[in-house]
């Protein structure tokens, strides 16, 4: 790694800062400038303006919005959160809580999904134009189209309704014998794979096709080298890079997906949370979700970006 | 430093269009068939329902697909069948209006930032950059939380959402047309900027944009239907798809077809509309490939 690499790297870094500053931005003015005045909306049509007032200091409501954005960032990076009014607890301690459900079911489904994927994209690529790569192009199209909760709904009434093998609800946590754990996590972790497989696969068999369309596979395959050969050594180390690169992105749709399947499997992670804060207006723990979320999209983008500058050969030269 | 690296990396996440296989054309009048239904169905669903929309005529809830019931009843005995073909008014009529809005104010900006001063194209870049890199999911959740949810915001935050994935599509199409010598032509000719943009770039760039209109289309059913399934949709009385697939969760365990219709129904919207695009697209890359 020379100092170009390097540089471009804390650069990286830079840009991910600043755009997670402007996203702090953003879900300050959108929850707490824009709406109004929290605290006429807390008290009720029938309050009177003294006690409006008082609230308003209270609240810090006086104060001009860029004020209390940074005194807001400020405790942010200090870990405080703020107090969730609908269950009278630091926002930090109930997402302390959900938490590693949330990781758990993430790391399950990232567990599955990687070598399923890589193993699809890869198949399809070394078999390009052949009927399986049609159908497996047919197959992720359709799943990367329909919503999460077509496929939660048709797995729960195969999986549940129909074969009883598993349960129908999700018991998250519940994890204490290797059976146990199969049983509350099988439904999600299927839900979420369908459509991070798809995405992966695709990708993946791109990044491969892009190597194998490129010259010193040609002069591999005049050497008279095997296909499975071709793939493997030579074609399949240069993609690494954009592999990678794919796998993180695809791991970046998990977000939006995990919102609707801790909802419909009950699952107590914090997408759920999140998504009881919004439907109770409960404002500081809908940031504090939000914020944990767009820094988690933007932590694997950034490492997106990292492996795709890393695995580039040609800004290590230069 | 080779700018076609520099372009690669950028902050947002593209995934590649799906390319189906040449040999089958068919797919792609498939999907234009579903897209036609969907269309007549959100235009004429309310006429041709069998009964008015919130009338319970059933004893029976969850009932199964019989001669009479063709979709089932839902869980509070309502004809499934008309239900799911008033509520498509609001899924496709949602979504085709934000995502109309979202393209068009995509590539007013595209079109803006190309003829514009250096400034104003770096202003509007670093806008849309910001906005591309909250999940639309998260965008769409805070915006219901702030101001609840009515079809007005719903539209709003779907135009918010994926406008700037428009604006990038729409000024890389502009900037490279912006570069042809016909454009430069009409600059000597002392054409202005208006003209330039409006007469010479955007005409060239309709094609790809409609494109991605469809594919953003998608998406938008997609967000809408899904915050309608977390109850922050479309609010009742009324009900889009979405709403009706959560209404009716209850009915999941016995298998109900009230579920599955309409969770089936968005579903086939959305791969029609998808395999429609790829064919459009596929057609193009041939010609564009052909010259």
């Amino acid at each position: 790694m020379n100092s170009n690499t390097l540089w471009l790297i804390v650069q990286r870094f830079g840009a991910a800062i600043v755009t997670l500053l402007i996203v702090s931005m953003v879900v300050f003015a959108i929850t707490a400038v824009l709406p109004g005045d929290a605290a006429q909306q807390a008290l009720g049509q029938f309050a009177t303006p003294e006690q409006v007032a008082a609230l308003r200091i209270k609240l810090g409501l006086d104060q001009p919005g860029v004020v209390r954005y940074l005194h807001w960032l400020m405790n942010l990076i200090g870990g405080n959160f703020g107090e969730s009014v609908s269950n009278a607890m630091p926002v930090s301690d109930l997402i302390a809580g959900r938490f590693p459900n949330t990781l758990m079911l993430a790391a399950t489904t990232a567990l599955v999904s990687v070598p399923v994927a890589l193993t699809l994209g890869i198949g399809s690529a070394m078999f390009r134009g052949g009927r399986i790569d049609g159908a497996l192009s047919l197959i992720t199209l359709a799943l990367v189209a329909v919503p999460e909760f077509l496929v939660a709904t048709l797995a729960v009434l195969i999986f549940a309704v129909k074969l009883g093998w598993l349960s129908a609800l999700s018991y998250g946590g519940d994890a204490s014998s290797p059976w146990q754990f199969m049983r509350t996590y099988a439904l999600p972790v299927m839900t979420l794979s369908c459509v991070i497989v798809a995405q992966m696969a695709r990708m993946t068999r791109a990044a491969v096709i892009d190597q194998l369309d490129s010259a010193y596979v040609e002069m591999a395959r005049l050497k008279g080298v095997s296909p499975v050969r071709i793939v493997l050594r030579h074609a399949l180390p240069n993609a690494v890079g954009p592999i990678v690169n794919a796998v993180a992105l695809s791991l970046s749709y998990l977000l939006g997906g995990v919102v609707i399947v801790e909802t419909i499997f009950n699952y107590p992670g914090i997408a759920s949370l999140m998504v009881d804060a919004v439907t109770n207006r409960d404002m500081a723990l809908v940031q504090g979700c939000t914020m944990l979320f767009c820094s988690a999209y933007l932590g694997l983008v950034l490492m997106a970006d990292l492996c795709a500058i890393l695995s580039n050969p040609r800004l290590r030269t230069q | 430093m080779n700018p076609s690296i520099e372009n690669s990396i950028a902050p947002a996440p593209a995934i590649p269009p799906a390319r189906l296989p040449r040999k089958t054309p068919w797919l792609g009048l498939v999907g234009a068939s579903i897209c036609f239904l969907w269309l007549m169905v959100a235009l004429f669903g309310s006429w041709i329902a069998p009964h008015p929309v919130g009338e319970v005529v059933s004893d029976n809830v969850f009932d199964t697909i019989s001669a009479v019931y063709p979709f089932g009843t839902d869980y509070l005995g309502r004809d499934m069948l008309s239900r799911v073909l008033i509520g498509a008014r609001f899924t496709v009529g949602l979504a085709l209006v934000s995502a109309v809005l979202a393209s068009g104010l995509g590539t007013l900006c595209a079109l803006l930032s190309v003829v514009a001063p250096k400034w104003l194209d770096e202003i509007i870049s670093r806008l849309m950059d910001a906005f591309i890199s909250i999940p639309s999911k998260m965008l769409a959740l805070i915006m219901v939380s702030a101001f609840g949810s009515s079809e007005v915001l719903l539209v709003c935050t779907a135009v918010l959402s994926y406008t700037p994935g428009a604006f990038r599509i729409a000024r890389s199409l502009a900037v490279n047309i912006e570069a042809l010598e016909y454009v430069q032509v009409a600059r000597t000719r002392g054409e202005g900027r208006i003209y330039i943009a409006c007469k010479e770039i955007l005409p060239n760039m309709l094609n790809p944009v409609l494109t991605d209109l469809g594919l953003r289309f998608g998406f938008i059913v997609l967000l809408l239907s899904g915050m309608s399934f977390l109850g922050l949709g479309v609010q009742p009385p009324d009900a889009d798809l979405g709403s009706l697939v959560r209404e009716n969760i209850g009915g999941l365990n016995q298998g109900a077809a009230a579920i599955v219709i309409p969770a089936l129904a968005i579903g086939s919207l959305t791969i029609g509309v998808n395999l429609f695009i790829d064919r459009l697209a596929s057609r193009r890359g041939r010609r564009a490939g052909g010259r």
